[in-house]
């Protein structure tokens, strides 16, 4: 904290110096500063830039480029050289004279700079760094105005790719070790480091060791030059042609702040921005790179209709597809009914259209946001512990951070949250949390956390965690200091009993529980109600008051929601396949995420009207009546409602496409079936929503009990199954380069599990179950026995469609090709 | 208004038939120019046929007109247009907005851009005032050959750039 001097009171008054504080002079400034405070940052604040390379506020100091040279003098006696500001703490009595004030510590960074020039390349010009780079601006106000070296610059082979996604440009390096400090310290991936000495010193990998990292791009963004580029976007626009807008990652639930910089109606690249609540500065390759999905070539742009006469679709207005889609709709719902799938990647506002149209246009609770496994055990949990948490009351990130120890049951943070594994890292390097994986082998996320594995068989987890207080006493009481957190993952629904055991083990310690699911919009579809028993803001179906209180507020006849609670995915799956459901309202669904495909098939074949609001073809598009064309993030606004219950309210980035909002179609679609949403706009929408406001009905904990598991037969084992960050999912198409850097395709076994079931370690392995088989390379690692892991949906391993098996499935294994 | 006033007008007709004549026989003779009139703009190439641009957009970050529209491409070994790692993909200049001030032509850091003394830039439409690439780049000259091609000149990078005009005279020989 700054307490600059006041200009009213007297000068001779003293600045009052708080305790934990120092006071010293920066450039004739008189400056308090909290002890341990880096010299370059108190000057900042005073509004005083010193230039620097190395220095990072979210890195460790480091003293590598020697720019941020200052005078200093303690106690009356000048230090005899320039100091490095970005090393060098703050103490009482200190004078310093930055740039500003002594030509000592200006000619000497003048000659630091001179140095860094010497081997630095002229190719500005087709340098991507050109126009933002920290180098030319520095030299341009720091710098001496000419050259003094004319003998040769020390030359590399231009740019070597340390990874599918990251270029090396070495002769621009100016060794700040940004990019090696950022991987060993902030995300635990080493793999990138100094090398050699001397002249030759430079930034590289290990031969066979490429930067396979999950946030490397970060290291490009944070580079002072532009030695680290991306191959994504690499020479495709100027700092200057690119529009900058605000945004919010769709990826993942954590609703990371991001930059997006658009050029002529594209976007060039995305950045990290600065959300010290939430992302702090980084932000994953899959949150950085994916977003060309959106401009991939066969993206609806006109809707669909089902021609009568040849049973194709064909292109229509957006009328026709309308009166149609509102025709059949009508038709499906005075028969059996209507059910809606809404898939979890929708924007809050969007989220409320599907759970409004539901109630008001299809008169039906049969509504699901879960694309995924599911279990009513998990609505309950949801219903009573999740909806309604808010930064206020729950687990936020900083919570996290300042946790003496955390729980993470089912959940990988690094696959699914990366975000949040690199607080868990951050916190467990830092402020030592203990960090608790529950899972079932040491994955890399437990080594970077430096947490302890509680290994057990899937479908396990449940008894594991009833066992906790007996078995592992030392995790109750980690757990039982205040601000202890449990972390939940989307998995947790494959288990049975798993959310049960968690309510029960976070009351008997008192830590506070997080569901963090891996899609963007499942928080806030969970809080607009597009969930069988709940209505918009955590009020249930169920809740006579409750239902009239919604009622009022829309506008509607009393009687109008129905008081029954609907089906659930699978529920309304097996209804259409019954025939006791006739229609379909599609989001982005696909049905191999489903818990089973040929269920979803099935559904899809039997129902006899289905529409879908898509941006791209997907198995829905096939069986769909109708298609509407929607926008993709980019080129709509809206919020996300993180794993925190955080709003993460974003604008369009792209205006003007034409593109519409699935907010806005469904509006338009309920006008033509008599009812209105009020959702013509994400802005309309989110007032409409904000009319309703928060009124958490108290419901029921869950309450399963942990099932007993019967072990494997011979020739069997337990499949354990997780997403990859970087898999095969549709936001990522379009993006060789990041999918470059997905982590390889191997199942993992434990050896004795190997030797038991006769397979070879480095062979092939086929995991099978009634339904099919993959076959794919197999590896040892720590795993409970009768265990193997096959990542979920990587490569040609897609475990749903090709197996029909999920977390905790029995499944045959055996050794070498089918 | 006196009473000679209407010879004194004839005085003046009379007088100018002794004067040198202004008059342009303009189209049929073109006009000469200075020679550093700034006429359309050109973009070179190298010796041996490859584009001089690189891409770098300096010209369109230079344009306080905001008429020249610069993309960048990445060269590979496969598909060369320019010697080093990128070049010009897509450069198109409006001449609707081009005010012709040459601030383009000097901050171009590889004499890419240059303008010629070609000053028939009118027409009756706007799309065909936006130059594009193909119309701008400078015509092949005997001895060089059309882009996407290897570096010919020299044996490496030093030589292609320091000797290759040399080189390409000797080769022409």
């Amino acid at each position: 904290m700054t307490i600059a001097p006041d200009k009213t009171t007297d000068k001779s008054t003293e600045i009052v110096v708080p305790e934990g504080h120092v006071k010293l002079v920066i450039d004739g400034l008189e400056v308090v500063a909290p002890k341990g405070e880096l010299l370059i940052r108190t000057a900042e604040r005073l509004g005083i830039v010193i230039p620097r390379f190395c220095d990072h506020p979210l890195l460790d100091p480091a003293g590598a480029c020697r720019q941020c040279l200052v005078e200093v003098e303690m106690g009356g006696r000048p230090m005899p050289k320039p100091q490095a500001s970005c090393t060098m703490t703050v103490a009482d009595g200190m004078v310093v004279k930055t740039q500003l004030t002594s030509p000592v510590a200006d000619k000497a960074q003048a000659g630091v700079m001179e140095l860094l020039l010497i081997n630095h390349p002229l190719d500005c010009p087709i340098c991507d760094k050109g126009g933002e780079c920290p180098l030319q601006n520095q030299a341009l106000a720091h710098g001496r105005s000419d050259s003094r070296f004319h003998e040769h610059k020390r030359t590399f082979p231009k740019p070597i790719s340390i990874s599918t996604q990251v270029l090396l440009d070495r002769e621009r390096c100016v060794l700040c070790q940004r990019c090696t400090r950022f991987s060993a310290q902030i995300a635990g991936d080493p793999f990138i480091e100094l090398l050699e000495r001397g002249s030759q010193q430079q930034i590289g990998v290990a031969k066979d060791k490429p930067f396979q990292s999950y946030f490397s791009g970060n290291t490009i963004q944070i580079c002072p030059v532009g030695a680290l580029t991306s191959a994504a976007y690499r020479f495709r626009a100027r700092p200057f042609d690119l529009v900058s807008t605000p945004s919010v990652c769709e990826q993942c639930s954590s609703g990371c702040a991001e930059r997006t910089d658009w050029r002529r109606g594209k976007v060039q690249r995305k950045l990290a921005g600065d959300d010290p609540e939430v992302n702090e500065e980084w932000i994953c390759d899959k949150g950085r790179f994916a977003f060309r999905y959106a401009t991939a070539d066969d993206r609806f742009t006109r809707p669909m209709v089902r021609d009568a006469e040849s049973g194709e679709l064909r292109e229509s207005s957006w009328t026709e597809a309308l009166q149609i889609a509102a025709a059949g709709l009508a038709e499906t719902r005075d028969a059996n009914g209507v059910g809606v799938l809404t898939g979890g990647r929708l924007t809050v506002e969007d989220a409320y259209a599907y759970s409004k149209f539901a109630r008001i246009a299809l008169r039906t609770n049969d509504i699901d946001f879960r694309a995924r496994p599911h279990s009513a055990e998990e609505l309950d949990f949801l219903t009573s512990s999740v909806v309604g948490t808010n930064p206020d009351n729950g687990v936020t990130f900083k919570g996290i951070e300042a946790a003496p120890a955390a729980l993470l049951v089912a959940f990988e943070p690094e696959e699914e949250a990366p975000i949040v594994f690199l607080r868990l890292r951050k916190a467990a390097r830092n402020k030592k949390t203990k960090v608790f994986h529950l899972g079932q082998f040491t994955t890399p996320a437990v080594e970077k956390t430096f947490g302890t594995l509680l290994a057990c068989v899937p479908g396990g987890e449940a008894a594991a965690l009833h066992g906790l207080p007996e078995h592992a006493s030392d995790v109750v009481d980690e757990l039982s200091k205040p601000g202890a957190v449990i972390l939940v993952g989307e998995r947790a629904a494959e288990i049975p009993g798993a959310f049960t055991a968690v309510v029960k083990l976070a009351e008997r310690t008192g830590a506070k529980v997080a569901w963090i699911p891996r899609r963007a919009g499942e928080r806030g579809a969970l809080a607009v109600g597009a969930t069988p028993n709940l209505l918009p803001g955590g009020r249930l179906v169920t809740d006579a008051a409750a239902r009239t209180e919604v009622e009022r507020t829309w506008g509607v006849e009393e009687g109008v929601i129905s008081a029954k609670p609907g089906r659930d995915t699978t529920g309304i799956l097996t209804a259409l396949v019954a025939g006791e459901l006739d229609g379909l309202v599609v989001g982005g669904v696909d049905p191999f995420d489903l818990p089973d495909p040929e269920l979803a098939e099935k559904a899809l074949s039997k129902a006899s009207f289905i529409v879908s609001l898509e941006l791209r073809p997907s198995a829905v598009t096939a069986h769909a009546n109708v298609v509407l064309p929607i926008a993709p993030a980019v080129e709509k606004s809206g919020s996300y409602l993180n794993w925190e219950g955080r709003h993460r309210v974003f604008g369009t980035t792209l205006e003007g496409t034409g593109a519409l909002p699935d907010c806005r179609v469904l509006d338009t679609l309920a006008v033509e079936m008599d009812a209105d949403l009020f959702t013509q706009t994400p802005a309309a929408s989110a007032a409409d929503l904000a009319r309703l406001g928060d009124n958490v009905s108290a419901a029921a904990a869950p309450n399963v009990p942990a099932p007993l598991l019967s072990p494997p037969k011979a020739g069997q084992a337990v499949l354990a199954t997780w997403r990859r960050l970087i898999d095969n999912g549709s936001l990522q198409d379009g993006e060789p380069h990041l999918a470059g850097t997905a982590r390889p395709v191997v199942a993992k076994v434990s050896e004795a599990t190997a030797g038991h079931l006769g397979i070879e370690l480095g062979g092939e392995i086929t995991v099978s179950t009634a339904r099919g088989s993959v076959t794919l390379p197999v590896e040892a690692d720590d795993l409970p026995d009768g265990v193997v892991w096959v990542p979920a949906n990587s490569g040609d391993v897609t475990v749903r469609r090709n197996l029909a098996a999920g977390h905790g499935s029995v499944v045959s294994v055996s050794g070498g090709k089918a | 208004m006196g009473m000679l006033d209407p010879v004194k007008g004839f005085g003046v007709t009379f007088a100018t038939m002794f004067k040198k004549v202004v008059t342009e026989e303009y189209p049929e003779v073109k006009k000469v120019t200075a020679p550093r009139f700034h006429g359309r703009h050109q973009l070179n190439r190298h010796p041996d046929g490859l584009e001089k641009c690189v891409g770098c957009e300096l010209c369109a970050w230079a344009c306080p007109a905001d008429a020249i529209f610069v993309e960048g491409g990445d060269n590979t070994e496969e598909e060369r247009y320019s010697p080093g790692e990128r070049y010009g993909a897509d450069y198109q200049i409006n001449y609707l907005r081009c005010i012709g001030c040459g601030l383009c032509i000097e901050a171009c850091p590889t004499r890419s851009l240059t303008m010629t003394n070609e000053f028939e830039l009118a027409d009756d439409n706007r799309q065909d005032l936006i130059f594009t690439k193909e119309d701008l780049l400078a015509p092949l000259l005997p001895g060089m050959e059309q882009p996407p091609h290897p570096m010919r000149l020299g044996d490496n990078e030093q030589d292609y750039y320091v000797n290759g005009p040399e080189l390409a005279k000797e080769a022409q020989k």
